[in-house]
């Protein structure tokens, strides 16, 4: 990227007109990258702010802050979504807009187009159930204090920006900030042994995999010449590789550093560990808001860039998408530790995921996008249970300690019972459209094998699931009849309840109602839109 | 209070129609989510709402009945309501003969079970879960788009799930969960299969996907090898709820552990799902694929009713009995479905309903003995017949019924089926007739066991049926004697939706004749002398078709 900016340069500079030279840069539509900024600004403002406070900050000021931070950065991504899809009005709005439909700005390095605002929003929302299930648990574990919330905020930057990347190096920058603060996060609880293990294993394994991306990254530039999608894209509808080995190679390394992070089948085994370990909080950021990010970053560089190459890739995707629901759900079972099992499952949705990006079809998109705003609200609310059973210590993920949770916290439990159902795809839940829409891709590009496998896999994990419910469901005594001591009741904190119950109602709603969210995932495609030179005059344009 | 809503939601609909099949549906899912909403510290309020829903939908059930127009084939009360625009999918209800019956039969039985028994703690959750799968199976007769009916087969798995889990005897969640696995496994295939379809049948607008039933049947763009597969993958789901012979190893379990009201109900209704999903969404949806399978199937079937038979006499367990004497029945009842003729399918249908009836009583009547001696073991039972001379009569009839004697109500139907399976493949209808005669060896053998001989010391003091359980047979006992004697308006509601249906297959498939006998003869003519319970005429049917078949 750095090199084309000064490409870029080099060509504004030509048209200097006197004997001083204006290296003028590329331009930036600010605009569109404003979630963007308000997520990393307000990182550092509350960083900034944070080291000038004299005494301890008031309680749960820097949650809500955080929220604060993360709707104002999904609300900033309206008027954009509404320039993109060519919409007039923004509720009362009138926008009266110059300019309709996708664009790309920043030299090229960033596309705005549908899907990457669907993803932002989602990384968005993802940040506040995080920022929410944090607020007490931190708390409680003697973690009080800026940092997590600012490494929230700066890997959801990170995020954003693969969300946004149109080009494989910027890809690659936000894959590192992501990574990077969510390294740091994983290894967060000083206190837990498992914590620190947790955070170094996902450190060295993850740079091990950004290693392989970056030299991905690098073979897809010898091979292509270019590392931005378009050009990417423009090169391979008029070239056609006969010795195409280092564009193979390139290909398969990007993959992989893109599967290691939403944790595919066989590039799985960090994950188990890492989730167990990682602050629950930060394990419900992994589950969802990484998981996005890569969603984003395998759809922009698959489906977007190599879209007219899908003949070599969608074979690799194929065995990664069965590898990983099967052995996701089937590891699940075996597992004692509901973390661990959440984990695997996670594998298991990711497979699913990977189902509906290699269909390569508008489907496909649409239904990659709608499974990951549901996951993020399933997985999110599943690890919230999590954050308040794990107790002080954060060490009480034993199937054993979820006994007795329907008598001693029914709503609690009523909620885990919920998000469980809907993460194995029962009716009437969101998470059954977003299976139901994975399968319809694709049956829809003919992989019916793949569906059939996608089902079966679903019943692996049903039982999965039946096991922490049936698990809940019994009291530790004979029968379940007698009723748990109120001792052993939990106290829900308020803002974990109510990520709880947000995550709730959105997977009954959109279960009920998911045209709700079709219609917005439908409406999240990527786009290749060639970056428009803004002419002599300097101003501001982008091509639609 | 509750009360006064429901008639609120009605005042709201009585416009000119009432709409009364989504009615059937919300009436009980309302209803669950009040008793939801109920006090737990008042547990009689929860049952009292129950009852409420439950007879409201009984009523309503009855209603349909009265204004069903007779003699009509297709779908009637029809109600349509977009739901997922893109995909088509809509909340299409309908009903006709075939299924009608069946809606009926929900709405009776479930009221039954909630007055033949009680669970014996946590009374609220109970009487929610049990509302809400009476509105699902409601749901999953009445939907006319493939979609709603999947979640609607899909919906009833949850409730049985947690009143078999949760309210249930000794391995209780071992057998819930079987039961949840085993039926989603089947449904996972289905799904695939309706997908498949809805993609590649492409009925909705500019050949787009769509999940219409009517539709899809109007369309005739599927490939015979794809029919078959995707009929093949329906099946597997059909064939574990049914459950068909090397699919049925869950249905004993889940009964033996299962609630009696849950027992009721799922071999009441829940099994019916399967033979029903066969008969709409196999028979009708893919004509080719099933003539192709319906050796496979019938020998299947046939497997079933033998084997269920001699199974169901090993057991010791009288529920166990039970479960594996309706692998027997509904054995029989996939038989006529295959047969493909009027006569095979219209006994089905029949044989649906009355072994909702006759099962459906009998577990009732296994609830009674439970709820006095807290087992279900044949050889810790004896004489009772000695101390509890009602119990053991109505038990007597309701076996009898079961067993398929003349003059009640089960020989009709398993009549109709032998009869049908004899005109299309004589040899399986000769095998299958083998298996009325293991019922009566089993069940009696059972009987004489439980019921005679001097009483030992522990069931000395076995008290005979209360009034209020003698009131709960009644209705029961009423239809088995009336189905027995006289089916007629029963199948004159049935026989044109079935005509159309094998009018259909032969339309739809090349070469393929209804497999009959006879030469123009009547119908009803045929079925009414075969409940005129004179055995001379049946026989007379039965020796004409063999030398006509000469």
């Amino acid at each position: 990227m750095i090199a084309s900016l000064f490409a870029q340069a080099a060509v504004t500079s030509a048209t200097v007109d006197t004997g001083n030279v204006h290296v003028a840069g590329p331009s930036i539509d600010w605009l569109a990258l404003l979630p963007l900024l308000i997520l990393l600004v307000g990182a550092l403002l509350t960083l900034t702010f944070s080291s000038f406070l004299k005494s301890r900050a008031p309680k749960g000021l820097f949650t809500w802050t955080t929220v604060a931070i993360a709707v104002g950065a999904a609300i900033s991504a309206l008027p954009m979504w509404a320039r993109v899809q060519g919409w007039n009005s923004l509720m009362w709005w009138n926008l009266d807009q110059a300019h309709t439909g996708p664009f790309s700005t920043a030299g090229g390095a960033v596309g705005i187009d549908g899907f990457s605002l669907f993803i932002t929003v989602v990384l968005c929302i993802g940040v506040v159930l995080a920022a929410l299930l944090a607020d007490d648990f931190l708390r409680r574990e003697s973690m009080s204090g800026p940092e997590f919330y600012v490494l929230l905020l700066l890997s959801a930057v990170g995020g954003v920006i693969m969300a946004m990347s149109n080009d494989l190096i910027v890809l690659f920058i936000g894959l590192e900030t992501l990574s990077i603060a969510v390294y740091v996060l994983a290894g967060m609880n000083l206190r837990r042994v498992q914590s620190q293990e947790s955070g170094l294993k996902y450190f060295i394994l993850g740079a091990f995999s950004s290693a392989f991306l970056l030299y991905g990254i690098a073979m897809l530039y010898g091979a292509t010449g270019s590392t931005n999608f378009v050009d990417i894209r423009e090169f391979m509808a008029t070239v056609v590789p006969i010795h195409n080995g280092l564009l193979l190679l390139g290909l398969v390394l990007v993959l992989v550093g893109l599967a290691f992070k939403i944790s595919a089948v066989p590039f799985h085994a960090w994950s188990p560990d890492v989730y167990d370990g990682a602050p629950t909080p930060a394990t419900a950021w992994m589950a969802a808001g990484v998981k996005a990010a890569a969603v984003a970053g395998l759809v922009r560089v698959f489906m977007l860039t190599f879209s007219n190459y899908a003949s070599t890739w969608k074979p690799i995707m194929y065995v990664l998408a069965i590898l990983s629901m099967v052995l996701g759900a089937a590891l699940a079972i075996v597992q004692s530790n509901v973390k661990r099992m959440l984990a695997y499952s996670s594998i298991s949705h990711a497979g699913f995921i990977l189902m509906a990006i290699q269909a390569n079809s508008g489907n496909g998109i649409t239904a990659a996008a709608f499974y990951v705003a549901v996951y993020t609200f399933m997985v999110a609310g599943s690890f919230g249970v999590a954050t308040i059973v794990g107790r002080k210590g954060d060490g009480n993920h034993e199937l054993s300690d979820y006994q007795g949770l329907v008598r001693s916290n029914p709503w609690l439990a009523g909620s885990f019972i919920l998000l469980l159902l809907a993460q194995a795809g029962v009716p009437f839940t969101a998470g059954f459209f977003a299976k139901f829409l994975a399968i319809t891709a694709a049956a829809d590009a003919h992989a019916v094998p793949l569906a059939l496998v996608a089902m079966v896999s679903a019943v692996i994990s049903a039982f999965l699931y039946l096991r922490i419910i049936v698990a809940m469901f019994m009291s530790g005594g004979d029968d379940g009849v007698e009723d748990v001591p109120r001792s052993n009741r939990l106290r829900v904190p308020f803002a974990a309840g109510l990520a709880i119950g947000i995550c709730v109602v959105v997977t009954v709603v959109y279960g009920l109602f998911p045209d709700l969210l079709l219609h917005n995932a439908r409406a999240a495609t990527p786009a290749a839109v060639q970056y428009e030179r803004p002419s002599a005059t300097g101003s501001t344009t982008a091509g639609g | 209070m509750s009360a006064s809503i429901l008639s609120a939601v009605f005042a709201s609909e009585g416009a000119a129609t009432f709409p009364i099949l989504p009615a059937l549906i919300f009436v009980p899912l309302i209803g669950a989510v009040l008793i939801a909403l109920m006090p737990k510290s008042r547990p009689e309020l929860s049952r009292q709402m129950a009852i409420i829903t439950g007879l409201l939908t009984g009523v309503l059930s009855i209603a349909l009945l009265v204004e069903f127009k007779t003699g009509d084939a297709g779908f009637q009360f029809v109600v349509q309501q977009t739901w997922v625009q893109s995909l088509d999918i809509k909340f299409f209800l309908g009903v006709d003969g075939i299924s009608l019956f069946l809606v009926v039969l929900t709405g009776i039985l479930f009221p039954i079970a909630l007055f033949a028994a009680k669970p014996e703690h946590s009374p609220k959750g109970y009487y929610a879960w049990l509302t809400l799968l009476m509105a699902g199976c409601m749901g999953a007769f009445l939907s006319l788009d493939l979609f709603l009916f999947f979640l609607m087969f899909e919906v009833t798995l949850v409730p049985l799930y947690m009143l078999i889990g949760k309210w249930g005897h000794g391995r209780r969640v071992y057998a819930a969960t079987k039961f949840f696995l085993y039926t989603m496994l089947g449904s996972a295939f289905m799904l695939v299969s309706i997908v498949t379809l809805a993609v590649v049948a492409g009925a909705g607008d500019k050949g787009g996907v769509s999940f219409d039933f009517t539709k899809i049947i109007a369309t005739h763009n599927l490939a015979t090898s794809t029919g078959r597969w995707l009929f093949l993958g329906m099946a597997i789901a059909f064939a574990v709820k049914v459950p068909s012979f090397p699919f049925h190893t869950w249905l004993p379990d889940a009964h033996t552990e299962a609630p009696t009201a849950g027992s009721i109900d799922l071999a009441g209704i829940l099994l019916k799902l399967g033979t029903y999903g066969f008969l709409r969404y196999g028979l009708e949806l893919f004509p080719e694929a099933t003539v192709w399978f319906a050796p496979v199937m019938l020998t299947l079937a046939t497997i079933g009713v033998v084997y269920g038979g001699i199974v169901a006499a090993m057991q010791r367990n009288l529920k166990r009995l039970i479960a594996y004497s309706s692998v027997a029945h509904m054995g029989f009842a996939l038989m006529g479905l295959f047969a493909l003729n009027v006569e095979g399918i219209e006994g089905s249908v029949l044989q649906m309903i009355n072994h909702g009836i006759s099962t459906g009583a009998l577990f009732i009547l296994l609830g009674f003995l439970y709820t006095r001696r807290h087992t279900y073991e044949i050889s810790q039972l004896k004489g009772i017949g000695k101390v509890a001379p009602v119990f053991a009569g109505i038990f007597t009839l309701v076996m009898l019924s079961s067993i398929g004697v003349p003059g009640l109500n089960g020989f009709v139907g398993e009549f109709l089926i032998l009869l049908g399976t004899f005109m299309a493949h004589r040899w399986w209808a000769v095998v299958a007739a083998t298996g009325v005669i293991i019922a009566a060896l089993y069940l009696l053998w059972a009987y004489q066991r439980v019921f005679q001989g001097e009483p030992d010391e522990a069931n000395k003091s076995f008290p005979d049926l209360k009034i209020s359980e003698k009131l709960v047979m009644v209705p029961l006992i009423g239809l088995i004697i009336f189905l027995g004697i006289y089916p007629k308006p029963v199948l004159d509601r049935i026989a044109p939706s079935v005509k159309r249906v094998v009018t259909r297959l032969e339309v739809e498939v090349q070469g393929f004749h209804e497999p009959i006998t006879r030469n123009g003869a009547d119908l009803l003519h045929i079925t009414e002398s075969s409940h005129a319970m004179n055995g001379e005429h049946g026989l007379g049917v039965a020796a004409n078709g063999q030398e006509a078949n000469k």
